[in-house]
């Protein structure tokens, strides 16, 4: 009989070790974190051009006047994420489905699906947003349809739904063999199967990778600044000539950030938690 | 009712299943007993048509089902198969498990099903199981769940894949309990198993595999009291 068993409240001695062992480490992380912070605080400054870098990016007469503005051009960014996100959901779960059809007659899907994901995993973003953006508004397409928000958009939408094209497939290829087993031999169609047993799984499986395209996304928005819209990147450059200064950049920066780092946190606790399930 | 004629199955190189015949009667339970590998599963798995066999014939119901070509998935809900790990899917409660098939396959709505199913799982004591999730049950109630799955779509023969091998020996007796149950009401149906006791007491016919042959056939007694082959001798001496 030890002594935890006696009284529950009581740590043992292997929790009263670990304790222990925690509030050192803890200590001795907080120590050199100091150190180091106290370390960039003193030495940066010391720089020779830190003066002129200290006026030209952390400007607060000019962050102030241009953040108001920069957080306005942002509303741009979301409204093209948002209706970019929901197209590639469906185009990519379209593509992932095509690239496993089985029956021959369905088979320029298939292929239809491996060149997709080939050709748009394999270009650079920026490649494929110049082509399409200035390429079909080059047709002399009458309005609205000449719209680099259209077209830039449909460039981001090609190829993001390729990567989650691949994403879902992975999806689809983690689940055990046995659960198509099961469906089938109660005789459910292969269809079925798919719809009701593989996918729902594959599907949540999924949902952190997919996690971290959508915040890759997020911050590909800016990449349309190139053919035109005049979003928050786009609009940094503006006051950057305006006032001859580079804190506009900063700022669209630090609003990225304020977005982008909590969907990063979520799509690593989504990671946990399914790590944690699957033990 | 099922009738295997010089069942040949090969994976690769490896030829599995060497001239099967069998021969089970409606309203019958046969039990296939045999080492690891010797052919077992695969045979069930034959029949329900999940790995189709290279040659001979399977005659269910007056038609050769073995037949390349044909459209399994009539067969199937007509054949109903349980697996030695469940095989439950994992983001459906019991209930929604047990429905899936009639509702996809048969056209019966949740609500048209509801009332039988909660009777089948009264029937196998899992009334307060019935809208649990499959982690949430005990091995033996997720295997009672998948007999009631397969139960549900009124096959006219049931397989059972080695079912209770894969459970605590505490939990093995409520789902013999269930087998007990379905043989009491004349549910045709072949088991794999390694469950001796269970097969002498209640099989019509027992048959032993050896490498994929079905080397000895008979009653219990023959086969446990007095077997022919020296082979059914060891390996019965293995076992019980």
């Amino acid at each position: 009989m030890t002594k935890a068993d006696e009284n529950p409240a009581m740590p043992g001695r292997r929790a009263q070790y670990e304790a222990a062992l925690r509030r050192r480490s803890m200590w001795v992380a907080g120590v050199s974190t100091s150190l180091v912070f106290l370390a960039i605080l003193v030495l940066v400054p010391l720089a020779p051009g830190w003066e002129a870098v200290k006026k030209s990016f952390f400007n607060w007469g000019v962050f102030s006047k241009t953040f108001p503005g920069l957080l306005d051009a942002f509303l741009l960014d979301i409204a093209i994420f948002a209706w970019c996100a929901p197209l590639i959901a469906l185009l990519g779960l379209f593509v992932a489905i095509c690239r496993d059809i089985q029956k021959p007659a369905l088979y320029p899907l298939r292929l239809f699906a491996t060149v997709y994901t080939d050709v748009f995993r394999g270009l650079p973003v920026i490649l494929v947003i110049y082509l399409v953006g200035f390429g079909i508004p080059g047709l002399g397409l009458p309005r609205p349809w000449n719209s680099p928000y259209i077209w830039g958009s449909l460039a981001l939408i090609l190829v993001y739904a390729a990567y989650v094209a691949e994403v879902i497939r992975s999806g689809i290829g983690s689940i055990h063999k046995s659960q198509s087993s099961a469906a089938l031999s109660l005789g459910l169609s292969n269809a079925d199967t798919m719809r009701y047993v593989i996918l729902p799984q594959a599907l949540r499986n999924v949902l952190p990778a997919n996690m971290n395209l959508v915040v890759a996304l997020q911050k590909d928005v800016a990449l349309l600044s190139f053919v035109g819209p005049v979003e928050i990147f786009r609009q940094a450059g503006v006051y950057k000539s305006l006032y001859a200064n580079f804190t506009p950049y900063v700022g669209a920066a630090i609003i990225f950030l304020a977005i982008t780092i909590p969907m990063t946190r979520f799509a690593d606790h989504l990671m946990n938690k399914r790590r944690k399930q699957e033990q | 009712m099922l009738s295997l004629r010089n069942i040949q199955k090969s994976f690769g190189d490896h030829h599995v299943l060497r001239g099967i015949d069998l021969e089970v009667a409606k309203g019958e339970m046969v039990c296939l007993i045999g080492a690891s590998g010797s052919g077992k599963s695969t045979l069930l798995r034959a029949v329900n048509l999940l790995d189709p066999v290279d040659d001979g014939e399977i005659w269910f119901d007056g038609v050769d089902i073995a037949e390349p070509g044909l459209d399994p998935q009539p067969i199937r809900q007509r054949i109903g198969l349980v697996f030695q790990s469940f095989n439950l899917f994992p983001h459906m409660s019991a209930a929604e498990n047990v429905m899936l098939a009639p509702r996809r396959v048969k056209g019966l709505s949740r609500a048209a099903q509801r009332g039988r199913v909660e009777e089948l799982f009264d029937r196998f004591g899992l009334g307060h199981r019935i809208d649990h999730y499959p982690d949430q049950l005990s091995g033996g109630q997720q295997q009672r769940v998948a007999i009631i799955r397969a139960l549900a779509m009124q096959p006219d023969i049931l397989l059972f894949d080695e079912i209770t091998s894969a459970l605590d020996p505490e939990l093995v007796a409520e789902v013999l309990d269930v087998l007990r149950s379905l043989r009491a009401e004349g549910m045709t149906m072949i088991l794999a198993t390694h469950e001796m006791g269970f097969a002498r007491e209640l099989a019509d016919k027992v048959c032993f595999l050896e490498s994929g042959r079905i080397l000895e056939e008979g009653t219990p007694a023959q086969i446990f009291d007095a077997p022919r082959e020296e082979r059914t001798r060891q390996f019965l001496s293995q076992v019980l």
